[in-house]
């Protein structure tokens, strides 16, 4: 446990403004509730409170991790991993010459690269799945003499393991970078990511479905033009409002903000793309109301080894 | 059904399918989908394709728990009784109705078996083709046993039940279970129609099962 420090009460009051937000959400749909007859249900307002619901719980949840320190953000992202890793090969090509190289990346790959952002080694860490698996996985594949579609097969392991191991995981690297004067405040750098991102994405998408005209990929996606610059504009000039609690600076945070939010918005639209191809309308139906674990964390994905990259190269 | 074991061994057969369940949904995260049926208490037999050994415990994962207390699996004597634990597993965990399937050995006819455990208000599960399917088809041929149960009670709804991924989660002859998801899902019920033949009614139950398998993710353009 960390002690009550600045960097606890710091993120005591930032929760305390997240849930008074959900409050404010769970009332007003509560109230909507009220309003539809007795013997109906309105399903777009029950599909807004299942979001709700699903929200309460993440944030329960990413509060907990975060106070407890490096261990539980490490156990929640990694089990994050894990859930998101078993949509992604449910769906995958694969062939029973794949079944122990899909194995290891469940049981060797995953575990070990949480241990090596755990004990912050940023040079394993960092080339451990791009290097190292990539050039296990295909080999252990090929020892079982199965030569059909062998390529579609390697590469869609090995685009999963990148997406759902190597990407999720730069979340919790975030705590583990080291920046001149915010020693344990690194925490509220996770904080800062998820929240931007987060916001930046709900407000994409209700600004698109009320004044959104142009589709920047029709036939791929709803997301608008108009949807998108909301979205970042908002997630801008939030993330230069918790300036505060990074080490950016204004200017810094909001420019941080922007990019986390545009990486994630356009991940998004490459899920999308997936999910079309494979006739999917959702990854699983774990998180109430939003789908799978791939569903939820679309842009958090794309966004944050960018995210945590630059803030390496600029900050540290 | 419960009273015939001692107290301690009905205690420990009840939390072991618990903990069954739990770890099937833990790694598959396993999930009903009741495309044709509600999950209701009514008295149904669940014909399921049969892929590998954790069919069964899936589908009993999925029912819900009231439901799956009055489920019983048909399965087989020679593999459930070949040791103590198998036994306990199969006799007080799952309630299995154990069938002898070498017709050469057997002294109680199957179809008999399963009318009797129907007649004490129990549901089935059973696996119509008899063994696990190992070719590359959706389905073997069906045996004979679910026309003959059906024609005799023919109140019982038949419920096609489709168990996807399974045999990309354990593959014949691997020893690690991948953690893929598995979905079960239940059809819309059929009965034996009163003129139909065995052979056209076995047919229209494979149709109505294979229907429920979810599409193959293949990059073939």
């Amino acid at each position: 446990m960390i002690q009550m420090t600045d960097t606890v009460g710091d993120i005591l009051f930032l929760g305390a403004g997240v849930v008074a937000l959900l409050t404010a959400l769970t009332i007003f749909g509560e109230a909507m509730r009220l309003r539809v007859p007795d013997n109906q249900i309105n399903p777009v307002l029950e599909t807004f409170m299942q979001r709700v619901h699903s929200w309460w719980a993440m944030v329960v949840l990413l509060a907990l991790a975060v106070l407890s320190g490096m261990f539980g953000v490490i156990l929640l992202f990694a089990f994050a991993s894990f859930a998101a890793l078993r949509e992604f090969l449910t769906f995958a090509y694969k062939r029973q010459a794949d079944h122990l190289s899909l194995a290891l990346a469940f049981f060797v790959i995953l575990p070990l690269q949480y241990l090596f952002v755990g004990l912050g080694w940023t040079g394993l860490f960092t080339v451990f799945i791009p290097v190292y698996a990539f050039l296990l996985l295909p080999i252990v594949s090929a020892l079982r003499g199965d030569p059909s579609r062998f390529l579609a097969r390697v590469a869609e392991t090995q685009w999963g393991l990148m997406i759902c191991v190597f990407c999720i995981s730069h979340v919790p690297a975030l705590i583990t970078i080291d920046m001149p004067g915010y020693a344990d405040r690194s925490v509220l750098l996770l904080v800062f990511f998820a929240l931007v991102v987060q916001l930046g994405d709900l407000i994409e998408y209700f600004a698109g479905r009320r004044i959104g005209k142009r589709r920047i990929a029709p036939g791929l996606s709803p997301k608008t033009l108009e949807g998108m610059i909301c979205g970042v504009a908002s997630a801008v000039v939030i993330g230069g409002l918790l300036a505060w609690i990074t080490p950016f600076g204004v200017l810094g945070a909001a420019a941080m903000a922007g990019l986390a939010s545009v990486t994630g918005m356009f991940g998004n639209l490459v899920f999308a793309a997936i999910k079309r191809d494979r006739g999917l309308k959702d990854w699983s139906h774990l998180i109430p109301g939003q789908g799978g674990f791939l569903d939820q964390l679309d842009s958090v994905i794309f966004a944050a080894p960018v995210f945590y990259h630059v803030s390496r190269l600029i900050w540290s | 059904m419960e009273r015939r074991i001692s107290l301690p061994r009905w205690a420990a057969a009840r939390i072991v399918g618990h903990i069954l369940a739990f770890i099937a949904r833990f790694i598959t995260a396993v999930r009903g989908d009741w495309r044709g049926i509600e999950p209701v208490p009514r008295q149904r037999i669940y014909y399921a394709n049969h892929v590998s050994n954790a069919d069964m415990p899936m589908i009993w994962t999925v029912l819900p728990s009231p439901m799956r207390r009055q489920t019983r699996p048909v399965a087989a004597a020679d593999y459930w009784l070949k040791n103590p634990l198998r036994t306990f597993a199969g006799r007080d965990v799952f309630k299995a109705v154990l069938i002898d399937r070498r017709p050469d050995h057997r002294v109680e006819d199957p179809v008999e078996k399963m009318l009797e455990a129907l007649d004490e208000g129990s549901s089935l599960i059973l696996f119509p083709e008899g063994n696990r399917n190992m070719t590359d088809d959706p389905l073997l041929p069906f045996r004979a046993g679910l026309y003959n149960v059906g024609k005799a009670r023919p109140h019982v709804d038949l419920v096609p039940t489709w168990v996807a991924n399974l045999n990309e989660i354990m593959p014949k002859g691997e020893i690690i279970p991948l953690p893929l998801i598995c979905t079960v899902t239940f059809g819309t019920p059929i009965h034996v129609g009163p003129n139909e033949t065995k052979d056209a009614f076995l047919a229209r139950a494979a149709r109505d099962l294979v229907a429920l398998a979810p599409p193959k993710p293949d990059p073939e353009p």
